[in-house]
């Protein structure tokens, strides 16, 4: 007996929740050789705004949790990532019409990338803060602390690590990250916020777009409650504008990347996103 | 300010009920409407709520419910220095754009009536010239549990202190248990209360706290009940209980109100207080109000929001208007 084909509807992931997109818009992805995958959800304005407000509210507790418990949280991301290993792989080998091995090679790699960027969570203040001497009986402390709301604009060519290496060192600091999802392969991006939304990540500290970048970007670079953006796979859009734009409301940038290095694990990549709070303190006196 | 004198509200009251106020004829009188239709009601309230309202309407509705706000501090906490800081704010909502209408009025505790005033100074007036009117909550706010001498003082002392308006809380528990005679002469002397000496008197706000009686039937019946024994306004909620302001309340409040003006001739205000936060939100009670009384209503002396986020989220949404981009929480004050 044959069975009726159960396709999956693929969604927006806003404030831990999936709606469809506010505007009713679908848009349909295809495979590498051009066969029908999928509806995925075309953000409008006014989904990347209700991100934003949901990314806003999940500032606080994320930003407050210890940077202990956060990499905990993002090392369990890594795990679940792992155990749907099969999926994704599929996901990938399908859309981008790799091979069954560089699929693989492609999950194992954004696995071990959380699984990097996890650990860097207790740890990257060390190296990015200071004990600064000072001419005085004072302790003298610099500490990254996270700026607030991250909006991305997500690799375009790739599915799952493009993602990943834009994501998980925002995240790292205690950023809140609304993401714009590679146009032409948004399932992976859906998936992994299946992914994130099983996992201990709170609510709204992660949400994902998928649609058009050339449409949201400009919105969410001229929003004034968004502290940083991250246009790492904004190469093909104007994103000298959307830098200007960026500038009226004082946000951090990270300007676009391109090929196989692009969005490379580094420190640069946690620090990019944090403030340096510089606290003064008197030593003990006797 | 308007308000109806004392002796003519009576006389009204007596021609409508047939008889002294006391609690037989009231009985006979607000059980005598007819029921609420729930389904009904919820439904015509979420169809009000579908309207789109776009650009230059949404424009004008945002600056139509700026107008309309009681900007409102009712907190335990609160301290003459709260008072001045939402003074200042009522006063020049958004410092960085001019055109920004002033609120209604500013809504204090009685004893933060003295500092309203003294911080309004020369601004302090009727919200029609471009004013803003002091109003006080008064009569054992918010629960409304303290004997009818201490609710008159309470009353009489926001009134001396300068308050334009009072907005006074029924008492639910005799409400409940059927003594509407007692509700009613309650209301009645704390009318006469915001006499002042001058034969002018402060405008009456009664609250039904709409989220403790139970059923639209007895919404329903509090709203006549209120209006019968000279109240100005009737508001919704004191906002410190859930649920507080609803849409459909609001509509039947209105139709209450609209019904007695087809009696009377007479018109009444309404207040929704608490919980409505978001511009949708209140532009969704704009539409209520003007298609169930009319536009008419749509005035400072016949219509009020009681918030105080409301305001800020407006103010958002003004400046998205006005610059083509999302604004954020850093560019309003913090409440």
């Amino acid at each position: 007996m044959s069975r009726l084909a159960v396709p999956k509807t693929y969604k927006l992931y806003i404030g831990g929740a999936f709606p469809r997109s506010e505007s009713g818009r679908t848009y349909e992805v295809v495979s590498s050789s051009g066969a029908f995958l999928a509806n995925a959800a075309k953000a409008s304005r006014k989904d990347a705004r209700d991100a934003i407000v949901a990314a806003r509210a999940a500032v606080p507790a994320w930003a407050g949790a210890t940077a202990y418990n956060r990499g905990q949280v993002l090392y369990r991301i890594a795990e679940l990532l792992e155990g749907r290993r099969g999926q994704f792989i599929a996901e990938i080998e399908e859309a981008e019409g790799v091979s069954r091995a560089a699929a693989s090679a492609q999950v194992d790699e954004s696995v071990d990338r959380w699984v990097w960027y996890a650990g860097w969570s207790d740890k990257f203040a060390q190296v990015a803060g200071n004990a600064n001497p000072v001419a005085g009986p004072y302790f003298n402390i610099s500490v990254p602390e996270p700026t607030g709301v991250v909006a991305i604009v997500a690799p375009q060519d790739s599915s799952l690590l493009g993602l990943v290496s834009a994501v998980a060192p925002a995240l790292v600091a205690g950023n809140a990250v609304v993401v714009v999802a590679s146009e032409r392969f948004p399932l992976s991006a859906i998936s992994l916020a299946e992914v994130l939304a099983t996992s201990d990540v709170p609510k709204g500290v992660v949400n994902v777009l998928t649609g058009a970048p050339a449409e949201i970007a400009p919105w969410l670079a001229s929003h004034a409650d968004v502290n940083a953006l991250d246009l790492v796979g904004a190469a093909d859009l104007d994103w000298i504008s959307l830098e200007i734009e960026a500038a009226d409301t004082l946000k951090r940038v990270l300007r676009p990347e391109s090929g196989p290095d692009a969005a490379a694990p580094a420190l640069g990549r946690i620090s990019a996103f944090t403030e340096t709070k510089t606290v003064w303190h008197t030593k003990s006196l006797r | 300010m308007s308000g109806t004198s004392l002796v003519t509200a009576r006389e009204r009251a007596l021609a409508v009920l047939g008889g002294e106020p006391d609690d037989a004829t009231l009985r006979r009188y607000l059980h005598g409407i007819a029921g609420v239709d729930a389904v009904g009601l919820e439904q015509r309230a979420a169809g009000l709520g579908t309207r789109s309202i776009k650009t230059t309407s949404k424009r004008r509705a945002l600056d139509t419910i700026i107008s309309l706000i009681d900007l409102t501090t009712l907190e335990g906490a609160d301290t003459p220095g709260k008072v001045r800081s939402l003074v200042a704010k009522a006063v020049n909502p958004d410092p960085a754009d001019a055109t920004t209408p002033r609120v209604a009025a500013v809504c204090v505790y009685g004893d933060m009536v003295p500092f309203a005033v003294d911080a309004l100074g020369a601004a302090h007036g009727d919200p029609d010239a471009g004013l803003i009117s002091v109003a006080a909550v008064a009569t054992a706010f918010p629960s409304g549990r303290a004997s009818l001498d201490v609710k008159l003082a309470d009353t009489a002392e926001a009134v001396a202190a300068g308050a334009d308006e009072i907005d006074m809380v029924i008492d639910r528990g005799a409400f409940l248990a059927g003594r509407y005679g007692l509700v009613f002469d309650q209301i009645a002397a704390v009318k006469e209360a915001c006499r002042r000496p001058d034969g002018s008197s402060a405008s009456l706000k009664v609250i039904l706290e709409t989220g403790e009686l139970a059923t639209y039937d007895n919404v329903r019946r509090a709203s006549w009940l209120a209006i019968l024994a000279g109240g100005d306004f009737i508001k919704t909620s004191t906002g410190k209980v859930q649920p507080a302001a609803t849409l459909p309340v609001t509509l039947l409040m209105l139709e209450v109100v609209r019904d007695w003006h087809l009696a009377t001739g007479q018109r009444i205000g309404v207040k929704p207080a608490g919980g409505i936060r978001a511009s949708k939100d209140a532009i969704k009670y704009l539409v209520t109000v003007a298609e169930t009384v009319g536009e008419e209503w749509l005035q400072p002396h016949l219509f009020r929001f009681g918030a105080s986020s409301l305001l800020n989220d407006v103010l958002l949404q003004r400046q998205k208007m006005s610059t083509g981009h999302y604004s954020g929480a850093d560019y309003v004050t913090i409440d």
